[in-house]
């Protein structure tokens, strides 16, 4: 213990003792520790001079750091709703059984933690877990007998079978971004050659907007960003990808690594930043070392650093910096806050990070797959680009596929492209209903199959999931709130207390007990959250419950109570502790039904 | 220097300058909109929502949105009341306030705030959490019971005091006030009842101790007039910034 507090102490030295880095050197911990042990905590108050209850505060905040002791193997089943479509629940109680563990807390001997955690983003090959940061991907009950066997005999993960943490990319239908290849440096060298002036009108000629969801124009904010007054400009790759069902992100940083950064370093010299970081999700944290050796293969090749390509005066470089488990981070103005160490709570807007942003400095905050796009087009041009897609969303979108299907993946389609031909593509049929956009998205019914992907009509960052006939979607609406409210951060009054009133209402309606008021009052609460919440996920997160309601009443109408009102909780059950305490069972110690 | 520049609350010119929110120019104007976690004193938090309203067809919050020329703002329609009461419904399920066993009844902003907006009764199913009382400080208590996050003991504490004794912990409906010391305990904190963070507390979570009901209650200043008039309950110049209404008390 002793050597790996060495460990800590030395990190914090070599990285001066920076504030910004607080939630890297929990990570840090947490990782060495498996927790952030109170005398770390202390270290970090002393040595950088925050109070310790501000640090335990962003200990609290984020999902992957804990404040107890995990166990040696700390295992997290991934548990977003494609994953209990592939059975997860089974699965999780059979390694509970087996390790004879309850989840949530550590084993006695303190071997083993068994827990949820949401989407990680392998929905495409499910049920997957996280065991040490390390993904499992295809559980099955052959592999989870064999995880019990080799957590009972402390096999170290390193001598677990390879084939367990093989992750495809499952890239299903390539396009243009995915199969049009450019040399390491191009997009660079391009920029060099045509000046930032030329570049960015090229950038707004091939109609380039966020792949985010958002759809704001990247030239436009790439020039705001460049125009505003300042010393410092940064650049940041949003690769939180958190939204479920979505992991086209983790395929471009699987592969396509060094097309991001190109993007990220055109970014750089098109603004006039000189500093990059790539926000990872924790998730992804298996990446990591390849990513940082792919940084290093550029530095080497003059692609990063100082005098990029030998342009004198054209620095740039990126650092990698981990989320921690907590959705909210992809949002852009709390991922600058988890950025600088802090809990990620949205800002307020105005001012925009193109203004104002990390370090209160004119930032570019861009999705993984605009910056792999804007690469691109720096060297095919803008024609490549806009020759594709529809009028208002020109290109192509990553898709990630998932759910009753029988070829999930990454499908690459023109915008415009119909939900029925997506359907056709990835082998789905007698399909009930498509989840377009993640679980703040919405709710297709077949008779809107003919509606396409794209800024127009279902904006999206690319998550689909797809329903068939045999499926309850009241699972899905149970699964989104319940996400919802673990991913809350906490701090506006419609998106903590609305969404947790909202997830205990879906719950209501599953156990029978809900009657029609209740539906009025799910609409209600709806309509406080979208209407008050202070940013895009409060504003959101009733929608799966608002769309389901709209689209899909009878999941709800069908179990709906047949009375007026129906109080939350059972009056005769609450009697329960009264007649075991007195002893009694008789008719007169019931309250029964009329 | 005097801004010609105005908006409009609710048909009403407001005369804003360069720089105000909406609740700036609202206050400076004696137009009152309802709020928890403001006070001018600090910079705007926007957490409570309840300065929720309406302009140009999207809802914000008055405290943290820029005014702007010409905009009309919609601060009381049975619409924009409707979404407030909810606020105040949710705010008040989540904790246990039971105003008539609380010391700051008839003096608390979000009982206050509540009857302004007509909120008859909590409407939601409560949430009865389990929560402490800290009484080991000799002269200040705190009931987390009561806590609405507002942060505003979080603010004074950090910005005038200096002393960073309150900070907000936990997430989604877990959040929580926490304290800065090293039993996590107000006791062993650096925390006075002279403090500015202990004045600022807009409800019964914060209270100095040994002088209880000093003024009965019947007396108290939301006792008789509305919040629209008698202003925040830890404003400091609170008879200044209702200027219009006050000077009938």
């Amino acid at each position: 213990m002793k050597v790996i507090k060495s460990k800590i102490e030395t990190l914090l030295s070599e990285t001066n003792y920076s504030h910004d880095l607080l939630l890297q050197y929990l990570c840090s911990a947490q990782y060495l520790y498996s927790y952030v042990p109170e005398r770390i905590v202390r270290l970090f108050a002393d040595k950088l001079d925050i109070p310790p209850a501000k640090i335990l505060g962003v200990v609290d905040f984020y999902a992957f750091l804990h404040r107890e002791a995990r166990g040696d193997f700390d295992i997290m089943f991934s548990d977003s709703i494609t994953d209990r479509m592939l059975g997860n629940q089974a699965l999780i109680d059979k390694l509970c059984m087996k390790l004879a563990v309850e989840p949530g807390k550590p084993r006695n001997d303190e071997r083993v933690t068994i827990d949820v955690t949401s989407c990680t983003g392998i929905c495409d090959q499910g049920p997957a877990l996280l065991v040490n940061g390390m993904v499992v991907s295809n559980l099955d009950d052959t592999r989870i007998d064999l995880i019990g066997d080799l957590v009972e005999s402390s096999t170290p993960i390193c001598d677990w079978p390879e084939a367990f943490f093989v992750v495809e990319d499952n890239i299903q239908r390539p396009d243009m971004l995915l199969s049009d290849d450019i040399d390491n440096g191009a997009a660079i060298q391009s920029l060099i050659n045509d000046g930032s002036s030329t570049f960015l009108e090229i950038l707004e000629q091939s109609g380039l907007r966020g792949r985010g969801g958002a759809g704001f124009s990247t030239a436009t904010k790439w020039r705001l960003c460049r125009n505003a007054q300042a010393d410092e400009r940064y650049v940041v790759c949003n690769a939180d990808e958190g939204e479920p069902g979505t992991f086209k992100d983790r395929v471009l940083l699987n592969s396509y690594a060094d097309n991001v950064f190109e993007g990220m370093t055109l970014c750089g010299g098109a603004v006039g930043a000189e500093k990059g970081y790539l926000y990872l999700r924790g998730e992804y944290r298996y990446l990591l070392k390849d990513l940082e050796e792919t940084l290093q293969k550029r530095r080497d090749a003059n692609l990063l650093g100082n005098n990029i390509l030998g342009e004198e005066g054209f620095n740039f470089d990126i650092d990698i910096h981990l989320g921690a488990g907590a959705y909210i981070c992809g949002e852009e103005s709390a991922l600058l806050e988890s950025l600088s160490g802090k809990r990620g709570i949205p800002r307020d807007r105005p001012p925009f990070p193109v203004t104002s942003g990390f370090r209160q400095k004119p930032t570019i905050v861009n999705n993984v797959e605009t910056f792999l796009a804007a690469a691109k087009i720096a060297v095919f041009g803008a024609k490549w680009f806009n020759s594709v897609g529809s009028e208002k969303s020109s290109g192509t979108k990553l898709l990630s596929i998932s759910g009753d299907c029988s070829r999930p993946g990454i499908y690459e389609y023109p915008f415009g492209v119909s939900i029925s031909q997506i359907l056709d593509d990835c082998g789905a049929i007698d399909t009930q209903a498509v989840q377009v956009a993640g679980a703040a998205g919405e709710t297709i019914p077949a008779a809107e199959f003919g509606r396409k992907i794209s800024f127009e009509d279902l904006s999206t960052a690319g998550s689909i999931m797809v329903f068939n006939q045999q499926r309850d979607l009241l699972d899905m609406v149970q699964n989104f709130s319940q996400f919802f409210c673990h991913e809350s951060c906490g701090f506006c009054t419609p998106c903590r207390v609305g969404g947790t009133l909202m997830r205990n209402l879906v719950e209501k309606v599953a156990a029978g007990h809900a009657t029609s008021y209740d539906l009025d009052e799910m609409k209600n609460i709806g309509l406080v959250m979208q209407n008050t919440a202070h940013c895009g996920l409060g504003a959101t997160a009733a929608n799966p419950v608002l769309n389901t309601l709209n689209k899909f009443p009878d999941i709800y109408t069908t179990r709906l109570a047949h009375t007026g009102y129906e109080p939350a909780f059972n009056l005769d059950a609450s009697l329960e502790i009264s007649r075991q305490i007195t002893g009694r069972d008789d008719e007169g110690a019931h309250i029964r039904d009329e | 220097m005097i801004s010609d520049k105005t908006f409009r609350i609710d048909g009403k010119k407001i005369p804003f300058q360069d720089g105000d929110t909406i609740m700036d120019a609202a206050l400076r104007a004696g137009e009152y909109i309802p709020h928890l976690c403001h006070n001018p004193e600090f910079k705007p938090n926007g957490s409570c929502r309840v300065c929720v309203i309406e302009t140009n067809g999207r809802h914000v919050s008055a405290c943290n949105q820029p005014a702007i020329e010409n905009m009309e703002v919609d601060n009381s329609s049975d619409a924009i009341m409707n979404l407030r009461r909810s606020l105040l419904q949710m705010l008040f399920v989540e904790g246990n306030h039971v105003c008539p066993a609380c010391e700051k009844s008839g003096a608390c902003q979000l009982q206050a705030v509540a009857y302004y907006t007509r909120m008859l009764s909590p409407h939601f199913t409560h949430f009865f959490p389990c929560r402490d009382v800290d009484a080991t400080h000799p002269e200040i208590a705190i009931d987390f019971n009561r806590c609405i996050l507002c942060k505003l003991c979080v603010r004074a504490s950090r910005d005038v005091d200096k002393k960073n004794v309150f900070f907000i912990s936990g997430r989604g409906i877990n959040s929580r006030l926490v304290i800065n010391s090293p039993s996590g305990k107000l006791g062993d904190s650096d925390v006075a009842v002279t403090d500015k963070a202990v004045a600022v507390c807009p409800v019964g979570a914060i209270l100095p101790k040994h002088k209880g009901y000093e003024k009965p209650i019947g007396e108290r200043m939301y006792d008789n007039k509305p919040i629209s008039i008698v202003g925040d309950v830890a404003a400091k110049f609170s008879s200044k910034i209702y200027s219009k209404d006050v000077s009938t008390k």
